[in-house]
């Protein structure tokens, strides 16, 4: 196989493996977001979703086990996060870096036993059945929580589109004096949508630690988290466009690696920092002082 | 956003000659109390938060199975209990007065910035480059330290242009920023400025025992205190004492208020990051000066981020950070012990300062109840009545 050809199986592996944790933080801060608050502690959700779930499925047996508890860990510091910013004069945004720099302390110090022993992995199909390439194969090898992450992207868009629910959020998002005025608690329903969002960032972790990379340890998330969370604005808060952020967002991710597995070690480094080099220039291309962003909640207006 | 700048009940300019009238002197009166009652909550509400934060992890500890009496008592001893450890305690609290001024001073702008890691790490790789690879024209051990925070400030000052004329959300670029500059270390000290004899650990070429900065006679504690120190109290007097900051500190109060009075407030921005990077690519070359001698990966410490908490502590006023830092540089300090008396993982220091974080934050909402004391307005109106 050409070195081209590799690179380019290794990135298309890379998107659709890498991207799944980067599609659930998206989709949670996505939900969070048009209720009108950010959640900055996404990436503290993801690595303390990644440690409780390889924990319980160490300790259970049961991966599916593994990815509700790490949910259930979402939804506590989702919790947390709305009943601290629905304080008085407490900031939104440095209440996300604390419970950012809280959750990965939490995180590293329950999962320090974790370090070592093997938890049972997620279960994964080859959409490569096709192939007689061992390298195709394992590139396309396909997590069922790749699969939810799909028909999530679509039931968050309903849920905020089509239903009630999302109508209210929506609503609580764009106007919170309109939302109050008729007569819905606005606190009430940003802390169901901070909730909901820091369970899908929980699961979004527990892909890392169960199926790639595969292990718990420190080093396991690199600000996939805070990367997620420019990726909301780059996808101008449309879930099926953090879809197709993602897998750009895991193909981005996957260069570094595909490019060393072929022979090309100089710049590793640089190369490995590409995600970010990407979200930067994203933001800085769609950022715009002049004009507010289409689909952005009205309220994040505001705030900033 | 987040710290508000307190408007000062500063008294009305009175004409000399003209006795003041009881309602004067009554208001004088309760602008003083205001005044006492600002100074009682500075210190109590955080105080209290502190408190309160110690209390939760020690609960922490407890559950854990770990005696929380014992584990402050080991760090106590590992930070300020000793003379040995009362030196590391400060040699620590040295960087972080100057990271947390990277997130103090953008702070009094209302501008959330966390880049002072990023910041320091090339600030470090900088003074580490210039000793090795020029030929200087002043003292190296000068040149060092002036290179490194200008390299930090202008990389946290094409942040706030970003930021300034671009409208690029700053919290989101500058941890960006972290990750690419670290990148940039990495690559740099495995590539063109690997020094080949640096095996395990891949780093530039050592700047020369000649070259660095000694400690304070008779003790163990390097002249970055010396620096962090001034530091802080040069800006403090920069954002409290003088028009620059009185119009910074506008921009952070009111932005609106302060376009209409003309103010330049993208460039307001712009220079107020770049002092903030400035003080944190100092604290780099200052660690690469006086403690490594070399820049490699253990200038990625986390001060970037401890001086962030340092920073929403001490509400950002860099007169604060100094006993913030050396509180939290204490803490750091007693890493160490902790793992090796209790066999605790050395994350639990971050457990801690993430509940200091937390604990901080909830505490802005208790500013201004009533139990600090009576309301200002009622003061005011009851003196009146009785003077009249």
């Amino acid at each position: 196989m050409s070195a081209a050809t590799g690179v380019a199986l290794g990135v298309i592996g890379g998107a659709i493996r890498i991207s799944t944790p980067f599609l659930f933080v998206s989709l949670g801060e996505c939900l969070t977001e048009k209720s009108g608050r950010v959640n900055l502690g996404l990436e503290g959700t993801l690595v303390m979703g990644a440690m409780s779930a390889y924990g319980i499925s160490y300790l259970t047996g049961s991966p599916w086990l593994g990815v509700l508890t790490a949910g259930i860990a979402g939804v506590a510091l989702g919790a947390l996060h709305a009943w601290l910013c629905s304080r008085p004069r407490v900031n939104d945004v440095a209440v996300g870096i604390a419970l950012m720099l809280f959750g990965v302390g939490v995180a590293f110090f329950l999962g320090k036993p974790l370090i070592g022993p093997t938890a049972p992995h997620l279960p994964a199909v080859s959409a490569g059945w096709w192939s007689s390439s061992a390298q195709v194969r394992s590139a396309l090898q396909i997590n069922a929580l790749f699969v939810i992450g799909l028909v999530m992207t679509f039931g968050v868009r309903f849920l905020l589109q089509r239903t009630r629910w999302g109508l209210i959020m929506r609503t609580v998002g764009e106007s919170a004096d309109s939302a109050r005025a008729m007569g819905y608690d606005v606190a009430r329903v940003r802390l169901y949508a901070t909730m909901a969002g820091g369970f899908l960032a929980g699961v979004g972790g527990s892909f890392l630690s169960l199926f790639y990379p595969g292990s718990w340890n420190e080093g396991l998330s690199s600000g996939q988290g805070l990367m997620a969370v420019a990726l909301v604005i780059f996808a101008r808060w449309d879930p099926v466009r953090c879809l197709a952020a993602s897998l750009l967002f895991g193909g981005a991710s996957a260069l570094g690696p595909a490019l060393q597995s072929v022979g090309v070690t100089s710049g590793y480094y640089l190369f490995n920092a590409t995600p970010y080099v990407l979200t930067l220039a994203i933001i800085i291309a769609t950022s715009s002082r002049a004009r507010a962003l289409a689909g952005q909640p009205a309220e994040l207006r505001m705030a900033k | 956003m987040g710290v508000g700048v307190s408007v000062g009940a500063s008294p009305v300019a009175q004409p000399a000659a003209a006795a003041p009238t009881p309602a004067q002197l009554a208001e004088r009166a309760a602008a003083r109390r205001a005044a006492v009652r600002r100074t009682i909550e500075s210190v109590a509400v955080p105080g209290g938060a502190i408190v309160a934060a110690l209390v939760l992890f020690g609960v922490f500890m407890a559950v854990t199975g770990r005696n929380p009496l014992a584990v402050y008592q080991e760090m106590f001893r590992g930070s300020f209990g000793t003379w040995f450890s009362f030196q590391n305690t400060l040699q620590r609290a040295a960087p972080l007065m100057l990271t947390a001024l990277a997130t103090a001073l953008p702070l009094r702008l209302g501008l959330v910035m966390l880049g002072g890691e990023g910041a320091m790490v090339l600030g470090g790789l900088a003074a580490a480059a210039v000793a090795t690879h020029f030929h200087t024209p002043v003292s190296v051990k000068l040149a060092m330290l002036l290179v490194g925070g200008l390299v930090g400030g202008c990389w946290l000052a094409g942040a706030g242009a970003l930021r300034a004329y671009r409208g690029v959300n700053e919290t989101i670029s500058t941890l960006l920023l972290n990750y690419i500059a670290i990148a940039l270390l990495n690559h740099l000290v495995e590539g063109p400025l690997r020094d080949p004899a640096s095996l395990n650990k891949p780093s530039t070429l050592p700047i020369g025992d000649d070259n660095m900065l000694g400690s304070f006679p008779g003790l163990d504690v390097h002249w970055g205190l010396a620096w962090g120190l001034g530091a802080c109290v040069v800006f403090w007097v920069l954002m409290q004492r003088t028009t620059f900051g009185f119009a910074a500190r506008m921009v952070g109060g009111n932005i609106r208020a302060a376009l209409l009075n003309g103010l330049p407030v993208r460039k307001l921005i712009v220079i107020v990051t770049f002092l903030g990077g400035l003080a944190a690519g100092l604290a780099g070359a200052l660690e690469v000066a006086a403690i490594h001698g070399t820049a490699n990966a253990s200038l990625v410490t986390g001060y970037g981020y401890t001086g962030v908490l340092v920073a929403f502590i001490a509400r950002a006023n860099p007169l604060a950070a100094l006993p913030v830092a050396i509180l939290l540089g204490g803490i750091g300090a007693s890493g160490g012990l902790l793992q090796r008396v209790f066999d605790l993982p050395d994350a639990t220091v971050n457990v801690l300062q993430g509940m200091l974080f937390l604990s901080i934050l909830l505490s802005e909402t208790f500013y201004g109840r009533r139990w600090f004391a009576t309301n200002v307005a009622n003061v005011a109106n009851v003196d009146r009545k009785a003077a009249a």
